[in-house]
């Protein structure tokens, strides 16, 4: 009894000691932020990080500022068009992998090369290649005798561009997971189905999607995370300046540019307290919604 | 009806091989427009090719920024951060999942929760504390917050729960204490999950942008990522000293990846099956 007592005393100490670098750094720069975000979004935060209680004011600053709307339904008109995109596209290209088809380790290997790839350069590499003047898409364009166009300076088009480029980026990635969710199914269920004389498109609908739900269900709920915060592609590929900025900037560029170019640390609180709480929300819908359609085995 | 399977498979194949063109397009874009000259990149008709293969771009890119200091801080930072959190992850993870003590299951619980937390709520208390701790536009800023990730351990306790409880039985037996079953016999098992977590932690500590373009603001201080954000933002027109630039920020990952492919892709494939 009383060695029983010794070992889980050993059991105790080792099991807080193994955790506690983590616990520490977690706590620090993790737990800690989530408070200081709910606290500053009442204060005013000026220079020298001075700050000021001012109770709802950022909160209802926020909810009278025009841009912050513009950006919110920039970043809904994102999420609305890149996710169904990426999802669709990556299941697509994984299926056809899944066949046997020539060449397909080696397709496999480039479309995930974009996945690998540092966001600021596809970003520079895309501003290029849309380029009004010199750019290679307009000159793909021009050979079909269509006249340039202004890809990223056009406010209604820009937003598009970087729907483009965001979906370019993501496909592989996803394809890779969702290729990996579709071989880990029994091929045990497509025999049975040949036999009753189902056809692929068929075997696809009633075998490949119900089975591959759980894998598809991760790839929507990460896929819309990522896209509700793009940032990189939009701030490296169009001009700060410019008329398309206003049309094209999501939640995540309007917080940067509250909290690290007009200091307005603040209001870059709330700003993002606004948009945890709106991804909060749609997770916890996808959450209620996933028993409707995801199949656990 | 042989026949008939052919030609669908046919029609995929296209469909692929179009994709694979657009995949690629950029790249290969990307690669001419670094070899050219700036009047050859920005001539009406358009250039495909350069005259002659240019490569003093390259040498540019080094002369106008501090582009080797970039390298080599993305270069520590990357390490750092990999080394740091696959070891303080695999720690907590196996005693959150091998070892039972009070109060085990509530932080690992609260831990769950930071993962629901998009990366934009962390990023400006972040920036407050290392202002504080006076470490802007110092190293220590590009890795701080990455060495710690709930995700990096959520993922690891799985594949320590995976793990038989025989081996440890055994070792218990024969007295080696929980630090010694975790360093000698379960780590060593677990390198699948450690290899995944690794890659998943250089993909995205060696392109990261924001964190690092908002700590560290002198050019000597950033990374590649913010390097090429700055390139952009001085030579704006400047396009194939930009793509040299953009080629060389690139290429490390992309070796590393021809030579781990088989990893890289389990790696990332691994996330919808343990997550």
């Amino acid at each position: 009894m009383k060695k029983m007592s010794k070992r889980k005393k050993m059991d105790y100490i080792a099991g807080y000691t193994m955790i506690f670098p983590l616990v520490l750094g977690l706590g620090v720069f993790y737990f800690y932020p989530i408070f200081r975000v709910f606290y500053d979004s009442f204060h005013e935060v000026g220079a020298f990080n001075k700050s000021k209680w001012v109770g709802l004011q950022n909160y209802v600053t926020m909810f009278h500022d025009k841009t912050m709307w513009q950006a919110l339904f920039n970043t809904f008109r994102y999420v609305i068009v890149i996710v169904p995109a990426v999802i669709i596209l990556a299941l697509l290209l994984a299926v056809f992998l899944n066949m046997k088809i020539k060449g397909k380790a080696f397709f496999r290997v480039v479309y995930f090369i974009p996945a690998i790839t540092m966001s600021a350069a596809v970003a520079m590499i895309w501003r290029w290649m849309f380029n009004g003047d010199y750019g290679l898409i307009n000159y793909i364009l021009n050979l079909f005798g269509i006249k340039s166009i202004r890809f990223l300076s056009n406010p209604n088009l820009a937003w598009i561009s970087i729907c483009v480029v965001t979906i370019w980026s993501n496909v592989g990635y996803n394809m890779i997971i969702l290729l990996a969710g579709i071989q880990g199914i029994s091929k045990s269920y497509y025999e049975a189905a040949s036999m009753d004389g189902a056809g692929s498109i068929r075997q696809f609908f009633t075998i490949t999607l119900p089975l591959i739900t759980p894998t598809l269900f991760f790839v929507l709920v990460t896929t819309l995370i990522g896209t509700f915060q793009t940032f990189d592609t939009i701030y490296m590929m169009i001009s700060k300046t410019g008329l398309a900025m206003a049309a094209s900037e999501s939640m995540v560029v309007y917080f940067y540019k509250n909290a690290f170019e007009f200091s307005k640390k603040g209001y870059a609180s709330a700003l993002a307290i606004f948009l945890f709480v709106i991804i909060m929300i749609i997770t916890a819908v996808q959450m209620k919604l996933q028993k409707k359609w995801v199949n656990y085995e | 009806m042989k026949r008939k399977k052919n030609g669908s498979h046919v029609i995929v194949f296209i469909i692929l091989a179009l994709c694979m063109v657009v995949t690629l397009l950029p790249f290969i874009w990307m690669v001419l427009t670094s070899l050219k000259t700036q009047s050859e990149a920005v001539t009406i008709p358009l250039q495909i090719l350069p005259n002659k293969l240019l490569f003093s771009n390259y040498v540019s890119v080094f002369k106008k920024i501090p582009f080797a200091k970039m390298y080599l801080n993305t270069i520590i930072s990357t390490a750092v951060v990999v080394s740091v959190q696959v070891i303080l992850c695999s720690m907590a993870a196996y005693a959150f999942g091998r070892i039972k003590f009070p109060g085990r299951n509530a932080i690992f619980g609260a831990l769950l929760a930071v993962l629901m937390v998009p990366y934009s709520f962390f990023i400006l208390p972040q920036y407050l504390m290392i202002q504080k701790m006076g470490l802007l536009n110092t190293i220590p800023a590009l890795f701080i917050p990455g060495l710690f990730s709930a995700f990096g351990t959520f993922l690891m306790r799985q594949f320590f729960m995976a793990l038989p409880n025989d081996l440890e039985d055994a070792a218990r037996i024969d007295g080696c204490n929980h630090f010694m079953i975790f360093t000698k016999i379960m780590f060593p098992l677990v390198k699948p999950g450690v290899v995944a977590l690794a890659i998943l932690t250089l993909r995205s500590a060696w392109n990261d942008l924001m964190w690092p373009m908002i700590v560290n603001t002198s050019p000597e201080k950033m990374t590649l990522s913010a390097g090429l954000s700055f390139l952009q933002g001085q030579y704006s027109t400047d396009y194939p000293i930009m793509m040299a630039g953009a080629v060389l920020a690139v290429l490390p990952l992309l070796v590393l990846f021809a030579v781990f492919q088989k990893q890289f892709i389990e790696g990332i494939a691994l996330q919808g099956i343990k997550g």
